[in-house]
């Protein structure tokens, strides 16, 4: 007879809730993008916490208010943005493996500061994988739909290896004025002055999201020579800022383009692409500029 | 790292350089996760924290080891190929109902008739050069030049799946719905696009594509039946 697998039923999604790996690198010569969770060094930490690799896929929750039911006992781990995370009343702690037990539900408040909760899963979530990942590509439509009330997701077969570590402090989140860094990008001489990424604080804009994060600020002005004309499509990166002719600059995160037809003024630092993924709209960004 | 390049032979060239040394192990691209080729820029991409300089090292001694690609030779005016290179490229044929909102625009933007649009568009063979923007997107260069036009001013919000259209010096048929300001031709039932698929794209860099007029064909079966051959 062979052993049940376990499952997860979700009994409501809160805003978006998909299911994530790191993505699908190699593809965008396809026209298929990276994809894969948005703040990378939260799903790993998560993944370290239940002593798995960063194959086995996770949820990723914006702004909270997912709710689980366990079907079989799932060894969990929460990292990312602290939403309040209670099984049947009882409060759960972030950044520690705990194991939801047969029947028993997970519920996740709205976030206090920060943006996406992950939530990593013993033996990973197995839904199919998609050209190699089961992460979900919101803007190609790749990968898993966004979780629905009454998905019954199954729970892969864990490896042998056991969580060793009981907790992993890191730094809390804000929804302050951040500081992220920046590299003057390849498309910099379009803009008139392209300094001014770095002279005035950007607000993130309610029409943010896995894409890209717009930000709202002073407009910047197209240099007198570049006025009109049409760059030709060319590849971006995660981390670029796209400045279109209206001036408002839209940074690219995990789901961006393959490519992009806007010059890329600044392209922030790999290291800090995590925090900016963790910015709620309305939040203060100021840009760091450095000479590539 | 985006390397710009004077065009897109030279893009394609350079493309097939860096691919060949990533497949082959080449220890100053062990680091490489992406290649994304365009109109005229390559973008290579690294894994996180990977050093640049022996990227930056090797690209240049590179490019000038390689040979323009003879397949993006340009017709002769007659309209034979210059030379017989694309013989031996997969060829893929789709069928289109030139029944496009812009096809009025596009006429009237080159200066041709509708018909010599359509006439345009099927008669000089694509070339696939790259793909981008969504999954199973292509770029198709080498068609016939008047066919030259900029995008929509203002671009669609939504353009149906299998749509096909024009910008700038390339042809493209779109996968899946999206937004998109290209100049839209005509539609196709072909399936751009199935990741059940091995490869999961039609269109793969180096195809040759003709585009057959659906409506055409049919027109000139019904003329042949007439004349009873």
């Amino acid at each position: 007879m062979s052993i049940p697998r376990a499952a997860l039923e979700v009994l409501s999604t809160g805003p978006l809730a998909l299911i994530q790996d790191l993505g699908r690198p190699g593809l965008a010569a396809m026209g298929v993008g990276r994809s894969g969770a948005a703040d990378r060094r939260s799903f790993q930490l998560g993944a370290r916490l239940l002593a798995q690799d960063y194959t086995a896929a996770g949820i990723e929750v914006t702004f909270g208010g997912l709710a689980l039911r366990a079907h079989g006992d799932v060894m969990l781990a929460l990292t990312g943005a602290p939403a309040p995370a209670v099984v049947d009343g009882t409060e759960v702690a972030y950044l520690a493996p705990f194991v939801l037990g047969n029947g028993r539900t997970l519920r996740l408040g709205a976030p206090p500061v920060g943006l996406r909760t992950y939530l990593s899963v013993r033996g990973g979530v197995d839904v199919p994988a998609v050209l190699g990942s089961r992460a979900t590509d919101v803007l190609s439509g790749l990968g898993p739909a966004p979780l629905k009330v009454g998905d019954l997701l199954p729970v892969g077969a864990p490896l042998s290896t056991l969580p060793n570590v009981d907790i992993a402090p890191v730094r809390s989140l804000t929804n302050g004025p951040i500081v992220i860094r920046a590299l003057l990008g390849p498309r910099a001489d379009w803009l008139a002055d392209p300094t001014l990424l770095a002279a005035t604080p950007w607000t993130v804009s309610s029409r943010s999201d896995r894409v890209g994060i717009r930000l709202e600020g002073q407009a910047l002005h197209r240099h007198e020579s570049r006025v009109g004309q049409e760059l030709l499509s060319e590849g971006v990166v995660r981390g670029s800022i796209q400045v279109p002719p209206g001036g408002e600059p839209v940074l690219f995160l995990a789901d961006h383009p393959v490519t992009g037809g806007y010059p890329v003024a600044a392209v922030v630092r790999d290291a800090d692409i995590d925090l900016v993924a963790q910015a709620v709209p309305g939040q203060t960004l100021w840009i760091s500029l450095g000479m590539p | 790292m985006l390397v710009e390049l004077d065009g897109l032979a030279e893009v394609l060239a350079l493309d097939g350089a860096v691919r060949t040394a990533v497949e082959s192990g080449d220890a100053a691209f062990v680091d490489v996760v992406d290649v994304v080729p365009a109109a005229r820029t390559l973008l290579l991409v690294v894994r996180e924290g990977a050093d640049l300089a022996p990227v930056r090292a090797a690209l240049p001694v590179m490019s000038l080891r390689t040979p323009s690609p003879p397949t993006l030779s340009r017709r002769s005016p007659a309209g034979a190929p210059v030379d017989g290179s694309r013989q031996d490229l997969p060829q893929v044929e789709i069928l289109v109902h030139y029944d496009g909102p812009d096809l009025d625009d596009v006429a009237e933007l080159t200066g041709l008739s509708r018909h010599e649009v359509v006439a345009a568009h099927t008669q000089t063979p694509w070339l696939v050069a790259f793909a981008g923007f969504a999954p199973g997107f292509a770029y198709l260069t080498g068609g016939d030049s008047r066919l030259q036009v900029p995008r929509r001013s203002e671009p669609r919000t939504s353009v149906p799946a299998g749509s096909v259209g024009l910008a700038g010096e390339f042809s493209a048929v779109y996968p899946r719905s999206s937004p998109g300001g290209w100049q839209l031709l005509g539609h196709t039932d072909a399936i751009l696009w199935d990741v059940d698929r091995a490869p999961p794209a039609l269109l793969q860099p180096g195809s040759v594509v003709r585009f057959v007029d659906r409506d055409v064909d049919r027109d000139a079966d019904a003329d042949a039946g007439d004349a009873s051959r």
